[in-house]
Parts: structure tokens; sequence; C-alpha cells
């Protein structure tokens, strides 16, 4: 007797708390799927018709994904992000993860203050990053020109054609170092101290330590910073949109992928090929970033 | 991925003082030169920015940039940011703080119930609902910008305050970081107490739960403030009307008059300084909050 109602008992207790958690889930699903979901599939819907000057609007399938693959334009942005993604990437998060293990060893002076000030640029908006940076880089009141010319050398020209993507790597290294070194220290302060004090009284050198115990104990914050820079580096439009502004025959409008969405949408006005765009870049992110994963932790599971 | 054990970090005063000890002996000359020679590349720009500010057009032109001018003129360029172009400034500061702070407090709600809800009750769905979220934070937010525009504007929502904040309430990785959070800092015999000694599961969270999320909330907020404070993209592709901008939308409209050249009716000197003063509060910020943010990123998985 007493048996059967402790478990309905149970079980009425249980219904109770399914009942709570999706009454606190649901706010959050209400407005995940009317904020991200459903643009989503209207964008797709949108993603299959061609606007024509006679007839107005027309479903074509997937005419709009067949123009994007033949279309230089967001081919051109498609290599010059991973062109970025190749050079930037790796010289940001070597130095986010030097300055990560230097912090951490306790080695530098001030180190509490230096870690501080190279996370600063994280609270710069990309925007005003960019603003100061351009101005750094151009020829009128530019710091960098000055310096050049005081020393007898010519104005480097950071915002012409063939500078201006190096430029741009600079300017987001600028901003992200520092937040890739945060989460790479957080990742190291977690290593119980024990692991490596025995290694140095083995004899193990700093570098070693580094190499052979700290790097492995961190690699999945580094997976994620990887990751994190991959979706950032080909959502890149901030930067070349300012720089836009100053330096037009440098950049242009097709200067990455998102540039080149967003001037197709609204200078355009071609909205149905610039939601093929759009979707296009972001199925290329989920793709490359589930294979990065993959591969990393298949390594994993090898080792 | 896993919940990691990286929220008590908080080491045993033994050993912290045999570190001190230690600590005179290990310091590294060569390496404490080089981390701050680089520390300067991270800070010239700004020093630039700030000394660029206390100048006028003029001497921002004919004077070199890492020191002052032949002229104190900040106060005149702060003046100048506020009046030019009818006050609209002060207008794009205000609007950054209310997109800011709607879209920080509402994201943050949502994902504390969303990932508290997620780590704390096994219920059919849970998984789905997980999954879903993974899946959505590998989306990018800029491919989700012109999707949200189209929409929008069939449902008339563009250029309006509607059109900034609704989009920026979705957090998925705000509830990813609460899920885990929630797993490591609501013990789960706490609430079994709170329930047999009768209290409802909705009492149970907003009484229990939020306050033991408490530091967890302060950093998704500070990340959703920050993502929003920072946004540009969305609200320039969102927005026409000038009195809605956000400070980034408005300060990229100056250094496109002042580039324009020409009729330009914004001084290069008026676009720095108004860059001075719209990153001021976030450094502020910054420096004041900055444990928040080691504390949310080692929560945040990053251990895997």
């Amino acid at each position: 007797m007493s048996h059967t109602m402790n478990r309905r008992h149970a079980r009425g207790l249980h219904s109770a708390q399914t009942r709570a958690a999706w009454m606190l889930v649901i706010p959050f699903l209400v407005v995940f799927a009317t904020m991200f979901l459903v643009p989503l599939f209207y964008s797709a819907y949108l993603s299959t018709f061609t606007s024509q000057l006679v007839g107005g609007e027309v479903f074509s399938a997937f005419a709009n994904y067949s123009r994007a693959l033949s279309d230089p334009s967001f081919w051109g942005g498609l290599s010059r992000v991973a062109l970025f993604l190749f050079i930037q990437v790796p010289i940001m998060l070597i130095a986010s993860l030097f300055f990560a293990l230097a912090l951490d060893s306790g080695r530098v002076r001030g180190g509490k203050i230096a870690r501080l000030l190279i996370f600063l640029p994280y609270a710069v908006p990309g925007v005003v990053a960019t603003l100061m940076w351009g101005y750094l880089y151009g020829n009128n009141f530019g710091l960098i020109a000055q310096v050049f010319r005081s020393l007898g050398l010519g104005s480097p020209e950071l915002l012409s054609p063939d500078k201006v993507l190096g430029s741009t790597m600079n300017i987001v290294c600028w901003e992200f170092v520092g937040y890739n070194m945060i989460i790479l220290y957080a990742a190291l302060r977690t290593i119980p101290r024990e692991r490596y004090e025995a290694a140095e009284i083995d004899g193990a050198g700093q570098l070693r330590i580094a190499w052979s115990i700290k790097i492995p104990a961190v690699k999945q914050a580094l997976l994620l910073t990887v990751i994190f820079s991959i979706i950032g580096s080909f959502q890149l439009f901030n930067e070349p949109n300012l720089l836009y502004n100053i330096a037009p025959n440098a950049i242009g409008t097709d200067f990455t992928p998102n540039l080149y969405a967003y001037s197709v949408a609204f200078k355009n006005q071609d909205i149905n090929y610039a939601a093929a765009i759009a979707f296009l870049l972001g199925a290329v992110i989920v793709i490359i970033s589930v294979v990065v994963q993959t591969i990393v932790n298949r390594k994993e599971r090898e080792a | 991925m896993t919940a990691t054990s990286t929220l008590h970090t908080a080491e045993l005063p033994q050993r912290k003082r045999k570190r001190l000890i230690t600590e005179d002996r290990r310091r590294s000359t060569l390496l404490t030169v080089i981390v701050w020679v680089c520390v300067a590349y991270f800070i010239v720009p700004l020093v630039w920015l700030a000394l660029s500010s206390t100048k006028d057009n003029t001497d921002l032109f004919t004077t070199f940039g890492l020191w002052f001018g032949n002229a104190f003129h900040l106060f005149d360029n702060i003046g100048t940011v506020f009046t030019n172009s009818g006050g609209l400034f002060a207008r794009w500061l205000l609007n950054t703080l209310i997109y800011a702070a709607a879209s920080a407090l509402g994201a943050t709600i949502l994902a504390a119930m969303c990932g508290y809800a997620l780590a704390k009750y096994r219920f059919r769905g849970r998984n789905a609902v997980f999954w879903l979220i993974i899946g959505a934070i590998m989306v990018p937010m800029t491919a989700l910008a012109i999707p949200t525009y189209l929409l929008f504007s069939a449902m008339n929502l563009t250029d309006s305050m509607w059109g900034i904040i609704l989009p920026s309430l979705v957090s998925p990785f705000g509830v990813y970081l609460m899920r885990v959070y929630a797993q490591e800092a609501v013990d789960d015999s706490l609430l079994e107490a709170a329930r047999i000694d009768g209290a409802g599961e909705l009492r149970i969270f907003s009484s229990i739960g939020l306050r033991l999320l408490a530091p967890g909330l302060v950093t998704v907020l500070l990340f959703q403030l920050v993502a929003t404070w920072n946004n540009y993209f969305l609200p320039l592709i969102m927005l026409n009307s000038e009195d809605l901008f956000p400070i980034t939308v408005g300060l990229a409209n100056w250094q496109m008059a002042a580039s324009g050249g020409g009729g330009a009716q914004v001084l290069f000197s008026t676009v720095i300084t108004g860059s001075l003063v719209s990153i001021a509060p976030l450094v502020i910020a910054f420096l004041f909050l900055q444990r928040y943010w080691q504390s949310g990123l080692t929560a945040g998985g990053v251990k895997g």
C-alpha cells in the first residue's frame, strides 16, 4: 500500500519537474525559433526565387546557388578569407599561446598588468579599432607614415591594394590576441601545479614543460580558439567595410563574402541572390568547423 | 564537451605563500622585456587616440602623433562631438546603452532559465534541445543578419529599436555557458532539500538556482553587453534613421563624411575624439570587472 503510494508520489513529482523544465526552456525556444529558425527558413525560401525585370519574382530552384558557385566575386572573396585564415589565424594564436604561457609561468615582472593591457583591445569595438588603425595607416597624419618619413624612408602605403589584406590582418590580430590569450591562460591555470613541479624536480626545462605538459593539457581550449577564429575569419565584414571608406580602390565591394552579400543585397537590391550567398557562406563555415573538430578529436583518440 | 572543475581554482593559502617566496628567484628578465615590448604594440594605438583627441584638426596633421599638439583642445573637441550634427552623438550613446542593456538582460535571463533546466532536469527532448543549441553556436551571426533583415522587412519591423533588440535576445553560447555553470554550481541535494520542504520548482529556481548562478549570470551578461555594444553589421542593415543609430554606425558615418572631403561637415578631430569618448565606458568597465571575464571563460568548458 505504502509502496504504491510512494510510486504514485514519485511519478507526480517527476511530472512536476518535467513541467517546470519545459516552462524554463520554452521562453528561450520561442525566441530562438522566431529569431533564428524562422529567418533561416525564410531566407532559404527566398533564395530559391529570382527577380526579373519582367514578370517579377520567379521560382528558380537552385539557380541562385549555381550562379554563386560560378561567380568570380564570390570565389574571390572566399579565397581571400581563406588566405586570411591560413596566415592571420596561426600568427594570432601562436602569439596568444606565447603570452598565455609566459604569463602563466609567473616569470614576467608586472605580469598581471601586462595581461590586462594585452586584453584591453577586446574592449574596443571593431568599428573603433578599424577607424583608429585606418588613421594610423594613412598618409595624412598616420603615425606609421610619420615614423617612416622621419627615418628618411618613403611612406609605406599600407592601404594600397597589395598591402591592404595584411593591414586588415594586423587590425584583427590587435583586437583578438588578448581575447584568445585569456581563454588559453584560463585553461593553463586549471592544470594542477603538481604535474609540472614533478617534472621540474626531474630536471625538465621550462620550454620542455610547456611543450610536453602545458600545451597538450590545453588542447581543447586551443581547439575552441581555432573554431572561433575560423568563424570570425569567414564572416569578416566590419574591418574591410570601414577601410573601404578610406581606400575604396584597394578594397572593392567583393573583398570578403560577407561584404559581397551586403553589397548585393543593399546596393544591387538583389535580395534573393544575397540570401543564397549568406546561406552558402554559413554552410561553408559549419562544414569547416565540423571537419576541423572531427580531425582533432580523431587524432586525439588515436594518440 | 563536458563540464570542468575549474570554478574552484582558489588555491590553498599555504601553497600561495610558498610560491611567493620562490617567485622572486623565478623572474626572467628576457621574458619580461619581450612581453612588455609586445604590450607596447597593444597600447600605442590607444595612447595615440588619446593624444590625438587633444589636438585640433590642424595640429593633427602637423604635429607628431605620440605627443601633444601646440594647444590643448580636448574639451573643445568633446564639445564639438556632442554638438555636431545637432547633438546626435549623445542620442547614439543613449541608443547603444538601451540596445546593450535590453539585449544583455533579456538574453541572460532566457539563457539562465534554459541552461538551468538543461542541467538540472531530466526530461524527454532534453538532448534534442541541447544539440539544437550546440548546432546554433556554429552558425555565424552575420550569416544570420541578412536573413533576419529580410524577415523583419517583410514584417515592417526594420528601422525600429525592436529590429536590434529582438535578434540580440538569442544567445546559444550563453545557454551553453549557463548549462555548464549550473552543473557545477547548483548542488542537487540542495534542490532535493527544498523539494522536501514543499517548495515549488519555479520557486526553487528563482530563490536558490538564480542565487547560486549569480557569478555565471554576470559573465553571460558581460559577454552579451560587449557583443551588442560592438554590433555593427545588424544595425547597419536594419536601421535608416540617424536618431536610431548605435554609436558604431554613427561613428562609421562620420568617418565616411570626414574622408569624403569636399563638402565634409565632420572633422577628423571630431571622429577621433568621438571614438575615444565611445570606448571610455567599456575600457573602464573592463578594468574593474576583469575577474569575471576570466572565471566565465574558464567555466565555458574551455577544458573540454
